[in-house]
């Protein structure tokens, strides 16, 4: 189903991170940096998946930026990385500053590391390591966008990626218990309580532009009879953009204070909120560079906790959101954690009128937000609008006025989608309809 | 890539023994070395307060607290008028504010919490708020040896410190990471010198982070600034930086080790009056002392232990990768574990050392919310490499007796607790229990427990636990 996009003059992209990053390289300094970097990878697995790809291109049909720029092989999987690593490979690291840049260009904005190609890959080679290697490189080189970057600067400063102070996150959860009090009798949001059986954690726009979803978290967590507590220290923020910008030792370091928090206040699981890219940094990425093979304490995404909290009956739904809508599945969640069932059946429970996007749950196209790609900030939006038409047409064809995004790059992306597109739909988070969803007993509710 | 020479600034001298890092909560304080010889250890068993009758007088009863002897028990409880209070032992502040958070008691017993009064923030010991009103206030911390309390605060947009009612003179545009010194005398924390616009990345990578000291910052600046360290006698400072967006160092007093790494964690002072701190070096992690690694490698370490003697070191550490455990003096114990290993603890006579790990039968599988699979996320004790036979639903820090001999632990099953003594659970489960405490002869112990709605304090043989 064709739509129809804002035509704008195409200027060419001017990111202060990338202009002043390759102004500072040398030959000498690309060469040295690559071939370190490159060594310190240790290079079995980059040399198994650049050996093995013979070049087919089958990979191609799985890119939503191939696809909405109608079969450009620049944009295909494979060709980003002839662009970039075997760019890199072919010259052994002697590449220019104007080529680094380009390089860098195409591994921050034109691939969201959603690893819908490796499922297309005959070998299932897994091309967003590829590309996340390059990444390694370009921070290395300090060629990286400056919004990004920025992300990654306020997570290691502050340990959260929208350079909250401490007692901005403190009052924040504050104001959402004061808020929620109103209308459920003592709601609490218990502030480092030793023993509780959950953490709960977010991300850090949550606290920042979107407090409402901790209410709603709080709500949730208080009729379900949750045990649960946040942080009022580093490490309540799980999300982790230096996993993106290519700085591990940040991230590691992120994801540290976060197993941290939750070890130090003795709680049996983390619960998460509605984030994809944070569950792919707690669960595979950020906890393997510090040498858990796995989370030291386990973590469980919204999706599954609602899930349970549906099944088990521990919450009740009585009040179905009638409008259609549909499910936006996040990639690191559905390929990265098979949550697609488990989503559907919240989305059922609580939606009166749910349809299904095609193709979905691990097949899904990826939102073109994550993996970084929104960090990288205003400059590269409409080049992030026009890598995703795809999207556009398949949630237009579902005929959905509302599309359900549990992931927060998601739900930003989609808006964006939606809005450039002229799609007449708007995003909400599960929690958003579920907590309108439940039953509150009477004697729960507060007095007015 | 190996660690680089890069600067020939020297470390000064340094004193006295090593940290508590931040997830070591358990840590033996230094109350001084009477501190349980005063407690009463002949009563066998006091009904300190009917906390069930607290839930039926307020609105609301947060959660419980206790003094470390076990005389008192307190709580944050909301009148009916929607103010808030502090209940000791079933006796009301008078003074009411609009919100409290973050009680505690103090090692000498006394109630410490934050409060909000008309909007302004401060502390309040024993009642008594202190003079100095803040914006807002967090991070409540008392020294090591009790005596004062800390806090990070924030007034007129400048952020800072207060530390016994007297609040730094500078403000700061952040102060994070608050250290007290053990004499609770100073604080140091790591302070950002200058706001930045928004996205600013060149002027950030250019460094507006530093280490300052009772409020005094340091004269240089890093990109980064994180953990922090007194030296027992207070008077130098250890930090853990980065220089540049890929070089990490350990700065004392404001110079730099001679050598940068591509990762650190948080330095602590050892008992030679030196420096230590984990780093990341080509072949993986290991301590370096004073900038010469002393292990390893391993693929982790975290940062290290002390014995009472400053003879012995002891560590997390990853000998293989997500195979955790403790190594002493370098040399891991065989048996590692698949999930976590937490910090070590020393017997007092230094010859000990034991732990709490979590194992996984299939640590692949990772349990969800409502359910547990069997056999993962097990908690338990490991007392010089050998863990328990019992394992448990959660487990607390180990306490050594006084010889060293007896290892106990607050443990959880099902949902209740019992103290754990070298592997077994104890016979009675408690609905709530706070850490065991050994008495001078290490022959009773005490237990500070709810049951029944109420909450007791008990002094147990060690054969009747």
């Amino acid at each position: 189903m064709a739509v129809a996009a804002e035509k704008k003059e195409v200027k060419k992209i001017i990111d202060l991170g990338l202009e002043e990053g390759a102004k500072k390289l040398t030959p000498e300094k690309i060469e040295i940096t690559i071939n370190n970097a490159l060594a310190a990878m240790g290079g079995a697995r980059l040399d198994a998946y650049v050996s093995t790809c013979i070049h087919c291109g089958l990979c191609s049909e799985a890119c939503h930026f191939y696809l909405s720029h109608d079969g450009d092989p620049h944009f295909s999987p494979v060709g980003k990385v002839k662009q970039t690593m075997w760019e890199i490979l072919k010259n052994k690291g002697r590449v220019s500053p104007d080529s680094v840049k380009k390089i860098a260009e195409i591994a921050y904005t034109e691939c969201n590391l959603c690893r819908r190609c490796s499922m297309y890959c005959p070998f299932g080679i897994d091309i967003a390591y590829i590309i996340s290697s390059v990444r390694r490189i370009c921070h290395l080189l300090g060629v990286t966008p400056q919004y990004l970057q920025d992300t990654a600067h306020s997570h290691a400063a502050t340990m959260n990626q929208m350079w909250l102070k401490q007692d901005e996150w403190i009052d924040t959860l504050f104001w959402q218990e004061d808020d929620y009090r109103r209308e459920i009798k003592n709601l609490t949001i218990p502030l480092d309580k030793e023993g509780a059986d959950i953490m709960y954690s977010v991300i850090g726009p949550e606290p920042k532009f979107l407090a409402m979803l901790i209410g709603n978290a709080a709500k949730i967590m208080n009729v379900a009879g949750i045990d649960w507590t946040f942080p009022s220290f580093d490490g309540w923020d799980n999300s982790d953009m230096a996993m993106f910008s290519g700085d591990q030792e940040i991230m590691g370091r992120v994801k540290r204070a976060h197993f941290e928090a939750a070890m130090r206040l003795k709680v049996k699981r983390i619960v998460m909120g509605e984030c994809g890219h944070a569950f792919r940094s707690v669960y595979d990425v950020g906890n393997r560079w510090f040498g858990w093979k796995m989370p030291p304490v386990p973590v469980i995404h919204a999706i599954q906790f609602y899930y349970e909290l549906i099944k088990e009956g521990r919450i009740k739904i009585v009040k179905k959101f009638k409008e259609p809508v549909t499910l936006h599945d996040p990639c690191n969640v559905m390929r990265g954690r098979g949550l697609g069932d488990m989503a559907r059946y919240v989305v059922n429970a609580i939606c009166e009128d749910f349809r299904d996007m095609s193709p979905n749950k691990e097949h899904n196209y990826c939102c073109a937000a994550g993996g970084g790609v929104i960090n990288c900030g205003p400059p590269w939006k409409l080049k992030r609008m026009e890598g995703n038409r795809v999207k556009a047409e398949q949630m237009k064809a579902t005929g959905a006025r509302v599309v359900i995004t549990p992931c927060h790059n998601c739900h930003s992306g989609i808006e964006d989608i939606i809005g450039y597109y002229k799609l007449g739909m708007h995003t909400k988070f599960i929690s958003d309809i579920l907590v309108d969803a439940i039953e509150v007993p009477e004697s729960m509710k507060a007095k007015k | 890539m190996e660690a680089t020479q890069k600067s020939e600034e020297k470390v000064q001298p340094i004193s006295k023994q090593g940290i508590p890092s931040p997830l070591h909560t358990a840590t033996p304080l230094d109350r001084g070395k009477d501190a349980e010889s005063r407690m009463d250890w002949d009563t066998k068993e006091k009904m300190i307060a009917n906390t069930d009758e607290w839930k039926s007088r307020y609105a609301e009863v947060r959660p419980f607290n206790v003094s470390e002897d076990g005389e008192k028990i307190g709580a944050v409880v909301q009148n009916d008028d929607e103010t808030f209070t502090v209940c000791i032992n079933g006796n009301p502040w008078e003074e009411t504010y609009e919100k409290i958070w973050s009680f505690k008691f103090t090692n000498e017993g006394k109630a410490a919490c934050l409060v909000l009064k008309d909007n302004a923030w401060t502390v309040a010991l024993d009642g008594i708020p202190w003079n100095e009103k803040f914006d807002y206030a967090w991070n409540l911390q008392i020294a090591p040896n009790g005596r004062s309390i800390g806090i990070n605060i924030k007034k007129d947009d400048q952020y800072g410190v207060c530390l016994g009612d007297k609040p730094w003179v500078q403000g700061f545009a952040d102060v994070r990471n608050l250290f007290i010194s053990s004499d609770g005398t100073k604080a140091a924390a790591s302070v950002a010198v200058k706001r930045l616009a928004e996205a600013d990345i060149f002027n950030f990578q250019k460094g507006v982070w530093t280490v300052a000291v009772n409020g005094v910052p340091w004269d240089k600046n890093f990109v980064n600034v994180w953990g922090l360290a007194f030296s027992p006698d207070g008077r130098h400072v250890a930090a853990e930086t980065r220089i540049n967006l890929y070089d990490y160092a350990v700065v004392v007093d404001g110079n730099m080790w001679p050598q940068t790494y591509k990762c650190v964690c948080e330095p602590c002072f050892t008992a030679k009056n030196n420096v230590i701190a984990p780093v990341k070096i080509a072949k993986g992690w290991t301590l370096a002392l004073d900038g010469k690694p002393i292990w390893g490698p391993f693929i982790q370490v975290w940062p290290p232990k002390f014995s009472s003697d400053g003879q012995k070191i002891a560590a997390v550490v990853a000998s293989e990768f997500g195979r955790w455990t403790i190594a002493v003096d370098g040399s891991a114990w065989k048996q590692t574990f698949s999930d976590t290993v937490l910090d070590p603890v020393f017997s007092p006579d230094g010859k000990r050392v034991a732990a709490i790990a979590k194992e996984s039968k299939d640590p692949m599988n990772m349990g969800s919310s409502l359910h547990s699979i069997e056999g993962n996320d097990r908690w338990t004790i490991v007392v010089d490499g050998i863990p328990w036979n019992q394992d448990f639903d959660m487990i607390w820090d180990p306490v050594f007796s006084p010889d060293g001999s007896t290892v106990a632990a607050k443990a959880e099953i099902n949902g209740k607790y019992c103290v754990a003594v070298n592997g077994k659970a104890g016979k009675k489960m408690f609905d709530a229990l706070w850490s065991p405490v050994f008495s001078p002869r290490g022959d009773k112990i005490l237990v500070r427990c709810i049951g029944g709605g109420k909450y007791y304090r008990y002094v147990v043989p060690l054969d009747e636990i």
